[in-house]
């Protein structure tokens, strides 16, 4: 079990063994690169077909379930019909955007329109670096970093979007662009100070002693993940919502909403250049699930003391896939929010629940030595009844319209 | 509270989920090319000329009057009149179309060149499988693509065959008890007898051809 635990990480040894000293390092790190730049858009692939299912079946329709295997019958007529139920759909998808037409208004600036898809998918490829997506494999220990390092790496792409918005030379893209400006800006601040409880708790910003932390047993079976505790909980459903705004997925797709902007700020990007948007966007939504799962989830550790057999990076993968789950049903639920809607969440839901979220973990670290069920219960309730009274008056605002007139 | 809306959707969404694994006659999905919807009786798509008997060309029931295509909307029709003529149901002699085309790009299927036809000769067929790989000379169909026996129009529509049918045969009766009274009155003509001309005979000049048909 050890051995299938590590087994990628003495691969890679014994692959960078064989060769001399000093290109060591260099081929270690291109190794590590290569995983990432592997895993997680083949991920992104499986993705794409599993969400559209997942989306048809929520909407009562079978979703996409013909692409299979490319027959080419004038070569092989004895090769059967292979349909894979519709698992073959994300390589038709690829073929189809890469063999469009790369159309680029005449009014853009073409330098920094070229240059936005990649600007988008180079930090969040970066951020991959720093999560250890099982025991001894995060391509990046970055000990005093991590978490500001994701952080920093993450930001960069609010960047990526506007120059997509500005230089598109559009107003739909523009529009769409200060939309997502606005969001991303207002709920990095939730983001960053529901994970700060962590690192409070963890006393580290390193994201593999993060892990470790969390590795303590409870009642005998159970992991110490943080989201077993009341600000690890309460933290983990505001890292959720937050990162959900951050990754511009439903219901906070505002930046993208087809319905008023075309397709927000990448609405005069096609061909290869979207589906690269395509993929940054998801990459950016599983860095920031894997990032969750680290901070909360106990990263690649098992639930259960019983079930630590299996290998770390099973766990950590079995748990982004779960989480990316929960995005499409999310997706499949909410409809979009307001924009008005969106910035009084944010500003007046989630950051004075962050805010509370600190003061609750910081009661925890000071009642460390209380009864564990009394302290559980007094952040229990302490959190819920912030949520309460904020949540009063957040829906008071939201009643169901009445029209004057229309009517 | 807040939220408990979200949960009750979510829960709505994974009953849809899970339960369309569990019980897929809830899909609403038709598989098309596998699966097909069977048509509604009065679906049309596009004309089609109606034929009687086993010639298509001999059979046409069009005698290429051109109502139909100055009444096309988009003007989709093209035909050209023959410079004989060949005998129609009743036996009398009628021109034929030597071309008729109807550009299947343009027709928007609305139907009128059939309301307009006063001899039961152009009908709307249910077929909507029509692409095809070539958009300039496959979308214009002749005559011969158009041609579609009577049997095909009691198949796709019954009730509006049935009336035309009806229509036609009444129209053929009275056709023919009208050649009979004609070879009588040629006959009783030798006695001379001052006989006032029967009233349908003056209302109902035989070169108008048949009378107008209910619609
Ligand atoms: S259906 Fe309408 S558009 Fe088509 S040929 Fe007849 S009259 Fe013209
Ligand atoms: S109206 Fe009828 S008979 Fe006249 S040309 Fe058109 S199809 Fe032929």
């Amino acid at each position: 079990m050890e051995q299938i635990d590590q087994i990628f990480v003495h691969l890679k040894h014994g692959v960078v063994a064989f060769l001399p000293e000093g290109l060591q390092p260099l081929v270690s790190i291109l190794i590590s690169v290569t995983a990432i730049v592997l895993v997680f858009p083949l991920l992104f692939a499986l993705t794409t077909v599993l969400e559209r299912k997942g989306l048809g079946r929520i909407q009562n329709r079978p979703g996409p379930n013909r692409v299979g295997l490319p027959r080419l019958p004038t070569l092989f007529p004895w090769l059967p019909k292979l349909r894979l139920a519709g698992f073959g759909q994300f390589a038709a998808d690829g073929i189809k955007s890469l063999t469009k037409e790369d159309i680029v208004p005449r009014e853009a600036d073409r330098v920094v329109h070229f240059l936005a898809p990649f600007v988008l998918l180079v930090p969040v490829l970066l951020a991959f670096s720093v999560l250890p997506v099982g025991r001894n494999m995060a391509a990046l220990d970055l000990r005093e970093t991590g978490l500001l390092f994701f952080f920093a790496a993450g930001a960069a792409t609010e960047l990526s979007v506007f120059m997509a918005g500005w230089s598109s030379h559009n107003k739909y893209s523009l529009l769409g662009a200060m939309r997502a400006i606005a969001q991303m800006i207002s709920y990095e601040i939730p983001l960053i100070l529901s994970s700060l409880t962590v690192v409070m708790m963890a006393g580290s910003l390193s994201l593999v002693t993060i892990v470790e932390r969390q590795s303590g047993v409870n009642f005998g079976f159970l992991h110490g993940w943080h989201v077993f505790t009341p600000w690890g909980f309460a933290g983990f459903w505001l890292f959720l919502i937050a990162a959900c705004a951050e990754a511009n997925r439903t219901p906070f797709d505002l930046p993208e909403a087809e319905s008023e902007l075309v397709a927000g700020y990448f609405t005069e990007y096609s061909g290869f250049k979207f589906a690269l948007f395509f993929l940054g966007e998801y990459l950016g939504l599983f860095a920031i699930s894997g990032l969750g799962i680290t901070l909360f989830l106990g990263g690649w550790l098992s639930p259960f003391t019983f079930l630590n057999w299996m290998p770390s990076w099973f766990w950590f993968f079995f748990k982004l896939f779960l989480m990316i789950a929960f995005f499409i049903w999310l997706r499949g639920t909410l409809p979009r929010l307001r924009l008005d809607q969106l910035m009084n969440f944010a500003w007046k839901f989630l950051l004075p629940m962050t805010l509370i979220n600190l003061v609750v973990a910081a009661l925890w670290h000071f009642t460390n030595s209380w009864n564990p069920a009394l302290r559980w219960l007094l952040g229990a309730i302490l959190l819920t009844f912030s949520y309460w009274i904020l949540g009063r008056g957040f829906e008071a605002k939201f009643r169901p319209r009445t029209y004057r007139y229309a009517s | 509270m807040l939220g408990s809306g979200i949960l009750k959707g979510l829960a709505e969404t994974a009953k849809n989920f899970v339960g369309s694994y569990i019980d897929e006659s809830g899909l609403t999905t038709i598989e098309y090319p596998d699966e097909r919807q069977t048509l509604a009786e009065n679906t049309r798509q596009f004309p089609f000329l109606v034929f009687d008997g086993d010639d298509a060309m001999k059979g046409l029931r069009c005698v290429s009057c051109q109502i139909c295509e100055k009444e096309c909307p988009p003007q989709c029709i093209f035909i050209v009149k023959s410079k004989d003529k060949k005998p129609d149901h009743v036996g009398k002699p009628q021109f034929y179309p030597a071309t008729f085309d109807i550009d299947l790009s343009v027709c928007m299927s609305c139907q009128i060149c059939v309301e307009v036809c006063p001899f039961e000769a152009i009908k709307m067929d249910t077929e909507f499988e029509l692409s095809t790989s070539d958009r300039f000379g496959q979308l214009l169909l002749h005559k011969g693509q158009l041609a579609k026996p009577n049997s095909h129009f009691q198949e796709i529509h019954p009730t509006d065959a049935a009336v035309s049918d009806a229509a036609l045969a009444a129209d053929k009766a009275k056709a023919e008890a009208k050649a009979a009274a004609d070879a009588k009155a040629k006959a009783e003509a030798g006695i001379p007898r001052p006989l006032a001309s029967s009233p349908e005979a003056v209302t109902i000049p035989p070169a108008l051809g048949p009378p107008n048909l209910p619609m």
